[in-house]
């Protein structure tokens, strides 16, 4: 018979060692598919790996892809630390930084007061802004000279955000990614913001009787996260595209869910899942061009990843006895 | 009673979590027809050894036999809860299993229902429960959903929940912790009656009084070994507290009779209004002054949650007013009540006294963030909080793995302090104690009422709220009675009789 009986503590070398491991074996689990498309399992990974560390280009293209990930995994980090679920990162890029703090307003004001749930209300205005997006690319915002396609008049040059590197499209967005898994880490930490935000998350009756107020901290928090979001997409934006379309976010918010779990939540632990799942979509991208296997590998990848960080977690929790 | 049958047998039982050692060879015999009390301090190992009993937990070593239905002693399959209750051991938790979205029906019959053909039970089900609750005494709501119970009727459901599964054995955890002294007696007399009828009970007690009144043999732990064993009539109390401490006891200090000074609470015409008593408060008068303990007395989810609520600033009065060191209260909220000087020490610890992940450090400091001692332009002052809950944790007696450690890795007994050292270090002038010293041990609840009467001493004015008759008798120098939301005067403790504030307690004197 199997028994799971709880740990004490988890031991700290798990904690740490813990995400790694995770994504190895995640790598190992994605063999069998590869194997079972018919793939030289060695030659993939290898390729793969080419894809994203083989030149300086494919590192470049791995952290334009990071960028946008690091931004909207703190999105998600942060608000998740609150237990505010906010499963709109995939809208509130489209905004921008502002309006994307103020799509949060609502969800997060109907939850603190009414007790709406907010994965509902966050998941259901991502479509919302979305189409109101695509309504407005197809109507006032559309680019006389765009040949037709749904897309806004191209930004200013000036107002662009500067390349780091010459023929790289790798953009100053990622210095701000950086900039802001430093400043969440630090808020979190070490301030009385932080500590608000972490005991509101962690026990809301206790810090409501301690004299935290807890809708004020939400809506907080809320602003925050949308913030962080919105700033994907201003980067997304300014620093890449040059022009907003509808088809701007390609998943990069419910991927930043992902970076924030596997990043245990952890500001700084975000940079080192964006850059992780940003490699497997690189990687995977220009090894499945390569094989002619299907390039939807990559999200498999991250699934698994995110299934071995989970079980992982457990694992980190309990022990599990035989006998 | 010795010459009964042993229908449970514990044999040379260990068992380690990590560096702590909980059980080390424990055994003990229980006999047919025996109450068997287990005593120890908190942290003693009595939980331990009764989970390994039932299987919750696998023994490092050791083994346990019970006897079938025909007397002869059978090794039980360990680490098998449904083993357990196969063989007839039914076990009521310290901390309640119950589902809290279903009603207390659906809880007691939960897992013993058939499958199928359900239905057609349903009526048979109900009828044998109205039985049971009227042959027991234990009465609670049988539709209302847990959720909505209070901790002393869940803790009623608790009990009917093992005695419906027809258990031989039964073992109470801390059965009585949240009922009136005349619902415990209740309890062990129904107890008592179903012993004579055969049923053994081992039950685990920190209260004294119970213990020596019910059972009939006492075996005591201590640091998880065998302490020492007596028969119930050769026993007494100092004799049980030394053998679970190892040592003799300190000398509690009567309460000093002070003249009280100033009100420092006083409500007038104060109520909340709510559909349920529990949650209800009567327009009610009183006033708690400065350097008197009042201890309010009543039997569980009579309208103390209303008053805590409202003492702590978690709830604003439907009507009246609350003065507050003789300024009226403007703003209902925790934080404005804690600026004013209140320190509050919520009922369930666990659920509104610490944020479990945090550390030990920030739970220390979590009502006053923005004092400068904490945080400076918004950033915390690590290495201050650091310092300061390292002399706290000293001078409170806060045991653990230090300041640095989830709060959630201490015992009951060391939250209480770590909530006690946060709410009296700021020397506030009035002080709520919300059931103070539910669940602790002997020297923790000690340590707990030492402090209760230092403050009052020192001038604080204490609004004390316990289901523990005897902790409100020693620690009061006024009583109040509270029953379905009504509070009246009983007076002072010394004049008071003890069955006459019971029946105040059960809304039947006036």
């Amino acid at each position: 018979m199997i028994r799971i009986e709880p740990r004490d503590a988890p031991p700290r070398a798990l904690r740490w060692g813990l995400p790694p491991l995770a994504a190895l074996a995640a790598l190992a689990l994605a063999a069998i598919p590869l194997w079972l498309a018919g793939a030289d399992v060695t030659r993939a990974y290898g390729l793969m790996a080419q894809g994203v560390f083989g030149s300086a280009f494919a590192v470049s293209e791995m952290l334009t892809r990071a960028t946008p990930l690091i931004l909207t995994g703190l999105a998600a980090a942060v608000a998740f630390r609150a237990r505010l679920w906010n499963i709109g990162a995939e809208g509130q890029p489209y905004p921008g930084a502002l309006a994307g703090s103020l799509a949060m307003a609502a969800p997060t004001v109907m939850k603190a007061r009414l007790g709406v749930d907010e994965v509902v209300t966050t998941l259901l205005l991502n479509f919302v802004i979305i189409l109101f997006v695509q309504m407005m690319l197809e109507g006032p915002f559309k680019d006389p000279m765009g040949m037709g396609w749904p897309q806004s008049e191209p930004m200013v040059e000036a107002a662009m955000l500067p390349r780091l590197f010459d023929r790289m499209r790798v953009h100053a967005g990622l210095l701000i990614g950086l900039a802001a898994a430093l400043a969440a880490h630090v808020a979190l930490s070490r301030t009385t913001w932080g500590f608000r935000v972490r005991a509101v998350g962690e026990n809301p009756a206790a810090a409501r009787h301690a004299g935290i107020s807890v809708g004020r901290t939400l809506l907080g928090v809320g602003a925050v996260s949308g913030a962080l979001a919105g700033l994907a997409g201003v980067g997304e934006v300014a620093g890449l595209k040059g022009y907003l379309t509808a088809d701007l976010s390609p998943g990069f918010g419910y991927a930043g869910i992902v970076v924030a779990m596997l990043a245990g939540l952890s500001p700084l632990g975000v940079v080192a899942a964006a850059l992780f799942v940003a490699s497997v979509f690189v990687g995977a991208d220009s090894m499945s061009r390569a094989l002619g296997v299907s390039s939807y590998l990559a999200d498999l990848i991250v699934a698994l990843s995110l299934i071995c960080v989970l079980a992982g977690g457990f694992l980190a929790r309990y022990r599990v006895r035989m006998g | 009673m010795t010459q009964a049958p042993v229908v449970l047998r514990l044999s040379g039982l260990s068992k380690r979590f990590g560096a702590v050692q909980a059980n080390e060879a424990v055994s003990l015999d229980l006999r047919r027809g025996e109450i068997l009390a287990l005593l120890g301090e908190n942290g003693a190992g009595k939980t331990t050894l009764m989970n390994m009993l039932f299987g919750h937990y696998l023994p490092d070593a050791g083994s346990v036999e019970v006897a079938d239905r025909d007397g002869r002693l059978a090794a039980l399959p360990l680490g098998q809860p449904q083993a357990a209750l196969r063989a007839g051991v039914g076990m009521v938790h310290q901390h309640f299993t119950l589902a809290e979205n279903l009603t207390t029906f659906e809880n007691v019959i939960l897992g013993a229902e058939p499958l199928f053909g359900f239905r057609r039970g349903r009526a048979a089900a109900r009828a044998r429960l109205k039985a049971l609750m009227a042959r027991t005494g234990l009465h609670a709501p049988m539709d209302e959903r847990v959720a909505r119970l209070s901790v002393g009727e869940r803790q009623r459901v608790e009990i009917l929940k093992a005695l419906w599964r027809d258990a031989r054995i039964l073992v109470l955890d801390e059965p009585t912790a949240v009922l009136t002294p005349q619902e415990a007696d209740a309890l062990f007399a129904t107890v008592a009656g179903m012993a004579a009828d055969g049923l053994s009970v081992i039950f685990i007690s920190h209260k004294l009084r119970e213990v020596l009144a019910f059972s009939h043999r006492i075996v005591v732990l201590r640091a998880g070994r065998n302490a020492g064993e007596m028969a119930t009539r050769d026993a007494d109390a100092r004799a049980i507290a030394a053998m679970m401490v190892g040592g003799a006891l300190p000398a509690q200090p009567r309460p000093a009779q002070a003249a009280p000074g100033a009100p420092v609470l006083r409500l007038s015409g104060a109520r909340i209004d709510a559909p349920e008593a529990r949650r209800r408060l009567a327009p009610c008068d009183m006033a708690v002054r400065a350097g008197e303990i009042v201890g309010v007395a009543g039997v569980s989810g009579n309208g103390q949650a209303a008053l805590a609520a409202l003492v702590s600033g978690l709830a604003r009065p439907s009507g009246g007013t609350v003065e507050l060191f003789g300024q009226p209260v403007t703003r209902f909220d925790p934080a404005a009540f804690i600026a004013a000087g209140v320190g509050r020490i919520p009922e369930d610890r666990h659920h509104d006294g610490v944020a479990g992940a945090m550390t030990v450090a920030e739970n220390l400091v979590i009502e006053r963030l923005g004092d400068p001692a904490v945080s400076r332009a918004g950033f915390l002052r690590r290495r201050a909080i650091a310092d300061a809950a390292r002399e706290t944790c000293a001078a409170y007696d806060v045991r653990g793995p230090g300041p640095e450690a989830p709060a959630r890795l201490l015992s009951g007994g060391n939250i209480q302090k770590l909530i006690l050292a946060r709410v009296l270090d700021r020397k506030p002038g009035l002080i709520l104690a919300n059931q103070p010293t539910r669940g602790l041990d002997v020297g923790a609840a000690a340590a707990v009422a030492r402090r209760l009467i230092a403050a009052k001493a020192r001038g604080a004015g204490v609004l004390l709220i316990s289901e523990d008759l005897d902790e409100v008798l020693a620690l009061s120098d006024r009583v109040l009675a509270i029953h379905a939301g009504e509070i009246r005067e009983a007076g002072a403790p010394a004049t008071l009789d003890r069955d006459r504030l019971g029946l105040m307690m059960a809304g039947e004197a006036a």
